[in-house]
């Protein structure tokens, strides 16, 4: 793979260049109140995907936004098409041409991932014209005590992107992902330098030492799918059971996470009609009920075991890996602390300190 | 630079195909059979799909749901789906009119494994609804009667009136190739020609079928398979050669909404057809 060299200082010039041809999104720090911890103390800050017209706005210090980049391909709602007495018409020449800058590893290791699921057996054009029409700018980042993708292997990234920026301190080393990432670099040849030196090397690979220390939750993956199915009807399932509020808000927040929902709407004022796709849950206690009323997960614990064994042992059958990419976003937003780290905390038998734990304690006394 | 990208949508998999509702036919009370064919006659003609498959089915304005097969690949021209009026696109088929036309797309599903079914004796096991899929593999077998062996045909309903294609079974009983078992739970009619009791007592009146070439295929409400399973295996029927197909809340069919997942699989891509070894090794199957 090439990789080329950019100071510091050029990077909002080729940002510029690049937005004046393509709307420009990336992490933009918003104030707000942290609702899924209250009595979380100071003022809290939270990062959404927005779009920019100056690269100041940008805060590539973002660890993580709440929302992963899969909002970008696979919206939360959108119309599929429209329908009429004629036939259809796709919403499809709509989907804007978009740079989104910023996309740390873990982020770009679920697109990954929802890309085998869109694009096997009956490729889907909504994703794959939304991939195909953004460009993809990866950004290096420091973890903080949520992130654990040193554990699920998905720290580093090698592909997936059309460039990836390294934060070296005063200059970037950008690794360019794909032909468009290419293109993107020679309209503006002059911001980056060909040749990378030894000593840019040498501070890469300190960097990388140095982030990897940084990781203070380690998560151990170890024979957990066989765990999972050793412990499958064990009692813990309805200990987590018992605190979850099936709000679905893991699902909106994983980058891994792609179910929907499908419905049909006639307009009002012509013989028109619309079918939308948006996101679902598996958490959501109508997601696997039939027509007749038949209920195959009508137990909260049984969605759960499906959100997690999805995740951490079937998914490995049929794609060879998990689908966690250790972006922490379950461990900031479930109110009741049931996240990956919990799960399979508690599923190994070690000590869990979690609101769901302490709720199963309080009424087993 | 302009960025290249592929029209999907001239190819785009979600798009339903319109076909016109040829025929209804009332079977029981809530249930319907809607006889439905493509436009173009050469499309009617060259429309494949193997027996256990299913299509999903749109009325556009109420939505879309799966349907497996009812008519069998070895008679083209028509798609047989057999319906009973349980959801809002159910009902909304329920209210259509011969000569309306319906989205349809498909057909998703692995379906049975005919290929390998070939040569070997068939045991057929429906309870209710289950005549829906079964129906097609049923009428293939009898299409392609010389390529199969001995065929046993059990079906168990509550009622002679909540029984399926009442008239086309009974009449399979005048044919000497297979053993026709149908079976009423309760005959208030007093007039039913055939068993009475559950499809489970069914089985002893089959006989002489040799366990390594018999496939025994299962379909029906929830509670029935236990029974049946229980029963076949003491044929020695082989775990792999005991196949049923599933139902699930599905709103593609193409492994993307993910409504149908079990375990690592997907219901609408590696099943609506599953062997018992399945059933056993994957959990929430059945």
């Amino acid at each position: 793979m090439k990789v080329v060299r950019i100071l510091k200082e050029n990077v909002p010039s080729f940002a510029q260049i690049i937005g004046s041809k393509w709307e420009l999104w990336g992490p933009v720090r918003t104030k707000g109140t942290n609702a899924s911890k209250p009595g979380a103390a100071g003022e809290t800050h939270t990062h959404v995907y927005q779009k920019v017209t100056d690269f100041s706005e940008l805060d590539l210090a973002a660890t993580r936004t709440i929302i992963p980049p899969k909002i970008f391909f696979h919206p939360p709602y959108f119309n599929m098409f429209k329908f009429s007495l004629h036939g259809y018409s796709e919403e499809l020449d709509g989907v804007p041409s978009r740079v989104i800058f910023g996309l740390h590893p873990c982020d770009i290791h679920g697109l990954l991932i929802l890309d085998k699921l869109f694009t096997r057996e009956y490729p889907d054009p909504y994703w794959l014209t939304r991939r195909e029409k953004s460009i993809v700018i990866g950004h290096s980042c420091v973890p903080d005590d949520k992130c654990f993708c040193l554990s699920t292997r998905t720290h580093v990234v090698e592909e997936g992107y059309d460039l990836f920026f390294t934060d070296l301190g005063d200059f970037y080393l950008v690794w360019i992902g794909s032909s468009k990432g290419d293109d993107l670099i020679r309209m503006a040849p002059d911001l980056f330098e060909e040749n990378v030196e030894i000593r840019d090397i040498e501070s890469f690979i300190e960097w990388q030492k140095w982030r990897e220390n940084q990781f203070t939750l380690h998560i151990d993956f170890t024979a957990l799918p066989d765990i999972m199915e050793l412990k499958y009807n064990d009692p813990v399932w309805e200990e987590i059971a018992l605190s979850c509020l099936s709000c679905g808000s893991c699902s909106m927040v994983c980058p891994t996470c792609n179910c929907y929902n499908v419905s049909d709407c006639f307009y009002m004022h012509n013989d028109e009609g619309e079918r939308t796709r948006c996101w679902d849950s598996c958490m959501l206690k109508e997601y696997s009920l039939v027509a007749g009323g038949h209920n195959f997960r009508e137990k909260r614990s049984d969605r759960l075991k499906l959100w997690y064994t999805h995740k951490l042992q079937a998914f490995i059958s049929a794609f060879g890996k998990f689908s966690c990419v250790g972006c922490g976003r379950c461990i900031e937003t479930c109110p009741v602390d049931i996240n990956v780290k919990t799960v399979s905390q508690a599923l190994r038998g070690e000590d869990v300190d979690a609101f769901w734990k302490r709720l199963a304690l309080r009424g087993a006394k | 630079m302009e960025i290249q990208y592929t029209r999907y949508t001239e190819h785009n998999p979600f798009h339903p195909e319109l076909m016109r509702i040829v025929r209804r036919h009332t079977l029981t009370e809530d249930v319907k059979l809607f006889q439905v064919r493509p436009l173009q006659r050469k499309r009617a003609l060259s429309l494949d799909y193997l027996p256990g498959q299913f299509m999903m089915v749109s009325v556009m304005g109420t939505g879309e749901a799966p349907f497996s097969i009812s008519s069998s690949p070895s008679r083209p021209g028509l798609l047989e789906f057999c319906i009973r009026s349980a959801g809002s696109v159910t009902n909304a088929l329920f209210r259509l009119k011969e000569n309306s036309l319906i989205g349809v797309r498909g057909p998703y599903g692995n379906g049975f494994p005919v290929e390998k079914m070939l040569g070997h004796d068939l045991i057929i096991i429906v309870g209710g609804l289950g005549a829906a899929p079964l129906r097609s593999l049923l009428l293939y077998a009898l299409d392609n009667r010389d390529l199969f062996g001995k065929l046993y045909f059990l079906y168990g309903a509550r009622k002679p009136s909540d029984m399926l294609f009442t008239d086309e079974f009974l009449s399979l009983r005048e044919r000497d190739d297979l053993v026709p078992l149908l079976a009423v739970e309760e005959d208030d009619t007093g007039k039913w020609p055939c068993h009475s009791g559950m499809v489970t007592h069914l089985f002893k009146h089959v006989k002489g079928i040799n366990p390594e070439r018999t496939y025994a295929v299962v379909c029906g409400p929830p509670v029935m398979y236990k029974f049946v399973i229980e029963e076949l295996l003491k044929f020695n029927i082989a775990k792999h050669q005991i196949l049923m197909t599933l139902e699930r809340r599905m709103k593609c069919g193409t492994g993307k909404c993910g409504h149908c997942a079990i375990d690592y699989t997907y219901t609408c891509l590696d099943g609506p057809v599953f062997s018992y070894w399945d059933v056993l090794h994957m959990r929430e199957l059945i």
